[in-house]
């Protein structure tokens, strides 16, 4: 938005008047270059990606077959790509099915979207419609910090307490009723991690686990839900509200069928950013859920999400043209493709519920 | 009409079920939101616990703790040259995102034609901002790392998080610009100012505190990133100091992943007391901004500083 005033008298022919709107152009320039600065990281993150993930597929990057004249080898076949059910791209006899740690991306992200939409909304529907203003400004900063606290942390936070304590403490009363089962599962205990667990649960799940890496990103995910749903439920005009009360409506049936009708495509927004963010959450999933490429669904399972991958490859260092490394931005372009399309939805429900009410 | 034809009518209506549904859905709201409140509790309660195990069960010395390099032997290892890198890192990024995301916030805010560019500008900052950061680590070791040849060093660390927060830092900046009154833009160019004179003597100094805290939320952000900094290549074990820009590193949160991914309990405490550490640092920006929100919020009408 420009502000269309006039800068200066307007006396035409003056050389420092000249000097002034020289500079401002100038100026203006080098401001609009800025501004193409994040426009150039959208098109370079698509270029780069891109670029190199046809190296996986085709043996050589766009850049070099078009500027070294290097030849395209068939290496990965996009039907092995999205149909095989073995990720091991690393390995001495490589698989390249992607599948695997596809479907430990979306399980996850379905999961935590299961803890965090429920709560998220409620807490939301608390915030906005019952809390008084006292505990609204207490229990907002809370949230705030929740989504504050590094991934990094959520992830220790996961090995240490999560997993050892909740996840087996579940896993003992779904499992143990009888205490015949469980010692079929013992191969998921190589080692115990905290010995709390232990003696409160007398029993040990592994390190890694499925479901623990839904419960700390469904945790983190919480705030986002809340806060936008919140935002949304609060731009529902009061009109609505009351002339539901003068038709006789209870607290609950206004809530759940005027406020939430009302802001749903602000709700929805939310929902979809928080999936967005726990598809492209790495340090929590990594710590939580581990580095086995598995198709399952069981919640004590170890699991590997598309960004676990990524970081154990980069853990490893590969060296620039193995396929490990090739395969970073193979997985980083997916990735990538999957958020972006995330991230358009929620654009557009966005402005929906922001022009709704204006 | 009689009174006792209206009370029957009355004694009708059983309103219990609806009373009972209202008190259920209430209490189930409260426990919900009670549920990000407990998580939290648990949270801090486990990293101060494993902190206070750290001290007593290894025995840990603080003050070596936070000086020394890390080490392959837990006994040894300290915190110290990952605390130094997160503080060239932040520097850096500090440095290469503030000029960029200003610069970017002013020419929309105060130039941006209402055309198809500017729009393109703007969806792509909210598509930017929703980019997992992951994919920015990918993004510099493929395009500054490994083609330009940097090597995985702190510089290349810092393009990343400068990447990562630009936008937030954008959106921050926008908003206070646009918080500055247009009667005080118009003062000025009737006092003979020129656009650019005006934007930077009147709007930039009263915009500036919003800019800055933003910027100081943003580097808190970036200072716990730890994905981005992973794919940049950073070594997991900070085994020296970093002398400069051009060191390889390995900064808190990068640290604190290493120590938590052994095994052996030893680094977990270790990780639990840099997580400490990594709060502490949090705490402190945050109350920071919290301050310059605070104290530039209470003689916001005057235009004393211009």
């Amino acid at each position: 938005m420009s502000t269309e005033t006039p800068s200066g008298p307007g006396i035409s022919g003056d050389d420092s008047l000249e000097a002034a709107h020289e500079k401002n152009r100038r100026v203006r320039r080098v401001l609009f270059g800025c501004a193409a600065v994040t426009v150039v990281t959208t098109v370079a993150i698509f270029l780069v990606l891109f670029d190199n993930a046809a190296s996986y597929f085709f043996g050589a990057r766009i850049s070099e077959v078009l500027f070294g004249g290097d030849s395209i080898v068939r290496t990965v076949t996009f039907t092995e790509f999205f149909t095989g059910t073995r990720w091991a791209p690393d390995h001495a006899t490589p698989a390249h099915g992607v599948l695997p740690i596809v479907a430990g991306t979306l399980t996850i992200t379905v999961g935590a979207g299961l803890v965090s939409i429920p709560i998220g909304t409620a807490t939301a529907l608390y915030l906005s419609e019952y809390a008084t203003t006292g505990t609204r400004n207490r229990l907002k900063p809370v949230l705030e910090v929740l989504a504050g606290i590094p991934t990094i942390v959520y992830g220790y936070f996961a090995v240490s307490f999560v997993t050892p304590v909740i996840v087996s403490g579940i896993a003992t009363y779904v499992v143990n009723p009888t205490g015949s089962w469980f010692d079929s599962i013992s191969y998921l205990a190589p080692f115990v991690l905290d010995p709390v667990a232990e003696w409160m649960m007398g029993v040990s799940v592994g390190r890694y686990s499925l479901l623990g890496g839904i419960l700390v990103v469904g945790t983190m995910t919480i705030p986002m839900v809340s806060s936008i749903s919140e935002d949304a439920m609060q731009a529902v005009p009061d009109d609505l509200r009351n002339g539901a009360y003068a038709l006789g409506a209870t607290k609950y049936q206004v809530a759940t069928r005027i406020v939430l009708p009302a802001a749903v495509s602000g709700i929805f927004a939310s929902y979809i950013l928080a999936l967005s963010r726990a598809i492209g959450e790495t340090m929590a999933v990594t710590l939580a859920a581990g580095f086995n490429a598995n198709l399952t669904a069981n919640p004590f399972a170890e699991i590997m999400t598309m960004t676990a991958y990524l970081v154990s490859i980069a853990r490893g260092t590969s060296a620039v043209g193995t396929v490990e490394y090739q395969s970073l931005f193979a997985v980083g372009l997916l990735l990538f493709l999957m958020t972006l399309s995330m991230n358009l939805l929620n654009d557009r429900l966005k402005r929906r519920f922001q022009e709704e009410y204006r | 009409m009689s009174t006792k034809r209206e009370t029957d009518f009355l004694e009708d209506v059983d309103l219990s079920r609806e009373k009972l549904l209202n008190r259920v859905f209430y209490g189930t709201l409260v426990v919900a939101s009670l549920f990000g409140l407990v998580m939290l509790l648990l949270l801090i309660a486990d990293v101060v616990w494993e902190s206070y195990q750290a001290f007593v069960t290894f025995d840990i010395d603080l003050g070596n703790y936070l000086t020394a390099t890390s080490s392959s032997r837990a006994e040894r290892a300290g915190f110290g040259a990952s605390i130094l890198a997160s503080l060239w890192l932040m520097a850096l990024t500090a440095v290469l995102a503030f000029f960029i995301a200003v610069g970017c916030a002013i020419y929309l805010v105060e130039y941006a034609p209402e055309n198809r560019v500017t729009r393109l500008i703007e969806a792509n900052l909210a598509n930017l901002a929703g980019v997992p950061s992951i994919v920015y680590g990918l993004l510099v070791l493929a395009l500054i790392v490994n083609d330009a040849g940097l090597g995985s060093v702190i510089l290349a660390g810092a393009i990343a998080l400068a990447l990562l927060i630009v936008p937030i830092i954008i959106v921050a900046s926008i908003e206070s610009i646009r918080a500055v009154p247009s009667s005080v833009r118009d003062g000025s160019y009737a006092m003979g100012a020129t656009k650019w004179q005006t934007i930077r003597q009147v709007v930039l100094p009263k915009a500036m505190p919003g800019i800055l805290t933003g910027t100081i939320l943003a580097l808190a952000r970036a200072i716990g990133e730890t994905a981005p900094l992973i794919m940049v290549g950073t070594m997991l074990h900070a085994t020296r100091y970093p002398s400069g820009p051009l060191s390889s590193f390995s900064a808190m949160p990068t640290q604190i992943y290493n120590w938590t991914y052994q095994a052996d309990r030893m680094f977990n405490g270790l990780a639990a007391l840099g997580i400490v550490v990594l709060l502490l640092f949090l705490v402190a920006m945050y109350a920071l901004a919290g301050y310059l929100r605070k104290r530039y919020e209470t003689d916001g009408g005057s235009i004393s500083n211009v």
